[in-house]
């Protein structure tokens, strides 16, 4: 889990922000922290805007055939547990808007970055091509946003042969992360002072770039690109997609820590194997806890299949109920397989479900579901903004006011 | 046909009655799985050009009481894709890959009843060979139904001609032969238009048998598509007129939702999402869709939390103190049991395992999720009686000696 660790640094120091002031201040405050700027970019074709409807507009993979081309900058705001807005720039990838980024627009377009999402397509014909662009992608990005994120999806991985997924993914990925290790070197050289003032704080945060650190670099100016890369095969046909976009995500959630530990010790408590806690309208897993047995579960990628399919099993009420699809479709579930295993599912907090899988067992079960219920006030300041854990209650007057929207106060199990 | 056939009785048993222990999921295939498939299915191709009277199949010796099922139709009507797809799980998508049918397929379908699945190639018309005859009471002798595929998307007018030479053919030997005409390949077409082709269809086959002399053909019509739930609705209905003493399982069905309140309930055959019996509410498509895709939901879920052994301590502290009791006795019913709440107007959802095949799905009333306890001991009291039912009616021989069974007591 060394990803969580790294995200540590950002959210102490909010939530140490927040208690000392008016609610005001702290509104003030609020608007300002929990926005995040995140970029969609990559070819024309490649599939960000299909990812986008799917993850957060409920679309389904057959769906997006629908999609027109995507014209400049799509900008939309995302409402993620109820503390954190991803501001979506979903750019149009046609050349003209590329160069048009680069050049007029590029201080509005690459400042403040949170995260860059860069999507390649897989199937593409003219590589070399795909990688200069990406260059000058990342150039710009480290010119105005040292600290982003970069998350780069290698897309529509379904095209290829089963066989030869991974190879073609791994070729793919060490191509990639020279050419970001090449772009960052080289802004390095151009601006050396800009580069060893910010970058400096962001070194540590090399989860997974710095191993395949190549060998072709020409001499960084620090020993390692101060760009935090991570890579991803995915394909809107399956669950990979979702395993992206959970990291992603992971990455931004304020109080991820707290969330942590308090998941843990609910899951202690009730003697579970396994805890997910997922966002509402998206599914993609926010946190989860294992125990030691749960461990044992040979399906490594668990997380995202269970984002999916209660996703399309969402899809299926909606097409049943006639309700919107980003409604609420189903508040309780429980399934009890004999003596294998049980698990529920629920609505938990405002913005979250929670899955809790756990040994066979009438009255374990049934204390489970009335300790998550009795745990959900632990949870409140998911939906208030970023606030200490004991100031809950606060934390949910300010929720209402920033403009959430009528529910924040209307959790009823109160 | 039959000398083939005689000549697999000896070798191929076991693997159509030793299933997974659960299920195979439906929406998520392996890469692995999908490529080992791929491998089988040529395999078998190639099996059958080699060696063509000797079917390979999975058929077990004894196919005397085992209804079967002839997918018969015009050559790319999609009688093989049907089959893949049904009987399967293969993606719809991947039908697009499958090569023509050469010979014969035979398919076998174990579940609470055996069945077994022929799949003809559209380009022989067994009617009228010159190289070859066949034997026609190995082939229509035990048929259960003939299901006849038409492409609706292109010229059916052969299709239907021969679908009329068929017919005739059978009425005289086997007028019983229940026909199934399955008019597929609808996705893509308006609603207006299907039912046009429907009415079409309906009416050439209507107009030539009667002027055969032919009256009251028991012949049926299924607008069908592999691309949604309509192809498994249809082998539902197609399948249901083969279960002896439907009645009785309906009106045990019926009877459970009267007492329960529930909306609709199915028994569906798991690994297929075929059901084989469902109350006597009228027919709804979309309440079909969304039982079949919960059963999907516990597949999958069963899948990823089910299917992998927990370790000795693990058990061992759940039996320990407080609870000191083995796991089997901790959990009130060994079968699967699910509820799921629908936010809409809090509708529920339940399922609950019958056997190893067989699960009943149902759709609640309103505000009857409180009431769980009790509509549980209701349920429990059906499965028994299901699975009594099906203790009956299994061996053939006394097919006929299921009177006592009256539909159960409820609560």
């Amino acid at each position: 889990m060394s990803e969580y660790d790294t995200n540590m640094g950002a959210s102490p120091a909010t939530a140490a922000g927040g208690d000392p002031m008016s609610a005001s201040a702290a509104h003030a405050q609020l608007k300002k922290v929990k926005k995040q700027k995140v970029l969609l970019m990559g070819k024309s074709g490649s599939g960000k805007s299909s990812m986008r409807s799917i993850i957060f507009s409920n679309y389904l993979a057959r769906d997006t055939r629908r999609l027109g081309a995507t014209i400049d900058i799509d900008l939309s705001h995302v409402k993620f547990l109820g503390n954190l807005t991803l501001n979506l720039w979903d750019c149009g990838g046609q050349e003209a808007f590329m160069e048009n980024y680069l050049s007029q627009q590029r201080a509005h377009v690459f400042s403040n970055v949170g995260v860059l999402i860069y999507v390649f397509d897989i199937e593409s014909r003219d590589v070399e091509r795909d990688l200069a662009t990406y260059v000058n992608i990342i150039s710009a990005l480290v010119q105005y946003s040292r600290e982003a994120k970069v998350f780069v999806l290698i897309h529509k991985m379904d095209l290829i042969q089963p066989m030869t997924r991974e190879d073609v993914f791994d070729q793919r990925a060490t191509l990639v992360r020279r050419k970001t290790a090449e772009a960052v070197a080289i802004m390095h050289k151009q601006k050396p002072e800009q580069g060893a003032s910010s970058g400096s704080n962001n070194q540590a945060l090399q989860p997974s770039s710095s191993p395949t650190q190549p060998t072709s670099t020409p001499t960084p100016t620090t020993s390692e690109p101060p760009i935090n890369l991570q890579l991803f095969a995915t394909s809107i046909w399956d669950q990979s997609l979702y395993k992206a976009w959970a990291s992603i995500i992971h990455d931004l959630v304020p109080n991820l820590s707290v969330i942590e530990t308090q998941l843990a010790s609910l899951g202690l408590a009730i003697d579970a194997d396994e805890i997910l806690l997922f966002e509402r309208t998206s599914f993609l897993v926010v946190s989860r806890w294992t125990s030691r047995e749960g461990e044992r579960n040979p399906y490594g990628d668990r997380f995202e299949r269970m984002s999916n399919i209660l996703k399309s099993w969402k899809h299926t009420c909606s097409k049943y109920t006639g309700t919107p699809r980003n409604a609420e479709q189903f508040s309780d579930f429980e399934y009890k397989m004999g003596a294998t295993f049980s698990m529920f599912a629920t609505k938990f907090t405002t913005n979250t479900y929670i899955l809790v899988c756990m040994p066979p067992g009438e009255a374990r079960f049934n204390s489970a579901k009335l300790n998550v219920a009795a745990a959900r006030s632990w949870f409140k300041f998911l939906d208030g903004p970023v606030v200490p854990t004991q100031q809950a209650g606060g934390a949910r007057g300010m929720g209402a006011s920033s403009g959430y929207g009528g529910d924040g106060v209307g959790a009823p199990e109160s | 046909m039959s000398s083939a056939s005689a000549e697999e009785d000896g070798d191929v048993s076991a693997d159509t009655s030793s299933g997974p222990f659960r299920p195979r999921p439906v929406r998520y295939i392996s890469p692995a799985a999908l490529n080992l498939h791929r491998v089988y299915e040529q395999n078998r191709q190639r099996l059958q050009k080699k060696d063509g009277a000797k079917v390979p199949d999975a058929t077990t010796p004894q196919t005397k009481g085992r209804p079967r099922l002839l997918l018969m139709g015009q050559r790319r009507s999609g009688k093989s894709s049907i089959s893949s797809v049904v009987f399967h799980k293969l993606p719809p998508t991947e039908t697009l890959f499958l090569e023509s049918t050469a010979r014969i397929q035979k398919d076998s379908l174990s579940s609470f009843m055996e069945f077994q699945v022929w799949d003809f190639p559209g380009q022989i018309d067994i009617f009228d060979n010159p190289n070859f005859t066949f034997d026609m009471d190995a082939i229509f002798g035990e048929i259960g139904a003939l299901i006849w595929v038409i492409d609706a998307q292109d010229d059916y007018l052969e299709a239907v001609a021969r679908l009329n030479a068929t017919i005739l053919h059978l009425h005289r030997s086997y007028p019983h032969i229940n026909i199934e005409v399955f008019i597929h390949k609808v996705d893509g077409l308006s609603d207006d238009y299907r039912l046009d082709i429907q009415r079409d269809v309906t009416i050439r086959i209507q107009d030539e048998l009667s002027d055969q002399g032919v009256e009251n053909a028991p012949v049926n019509f299924h607008l069908t598509s592999i691309y949604n739930h309509s192809i498994f609705e249809a082998f539902s209905k197609v399948i249901q007129k083969l279960i002896p003493r439907l009645g009785q399982l309906e009106a045990m069905l019926t009877n459970l939702c009267r007492t329960c309140r529930f909306e609709k309930a199915y028994l569906f055959d798991v690994n297929t999402k075929i059901y084989i019996a469902t109350d006597n509410t009228p027919e709804d498509m979309a309440s079909y869709e969304i039982c079949s895709d919960y059963v999907d939901v516990i597949i999958d879920f069963t899948e990823v939390y089910g299917s992998w052994p927990r370790s000795e301590q693990w058990r061992e502290r759940l039996e320990g103190e407080p609870w000191a009791q083995p796991l089997d006795d901790q959990v009130a019913c060994e079968w699967a049991e699910s509820g799921m709440v629908l936010a809409e107007a809090r509708r529920p959802i339940m399922l609950r395992e019958v056997d190893r095949f067989l699960a009943l799905v149902a759709i609640m009333k309103e505000g009857s999720y409180e009431k769980m306890p009790q509509i549980n001991m209701n349920v429990d009291v059906v499965v028994k009686g299901l699975t009594e039912f099906f203790e009956i009616t299994k061996p053939k021989e006394i097919v006929g000696g299921a009177p006592g069974l009256a539909s159960p007591g409820l609560a």
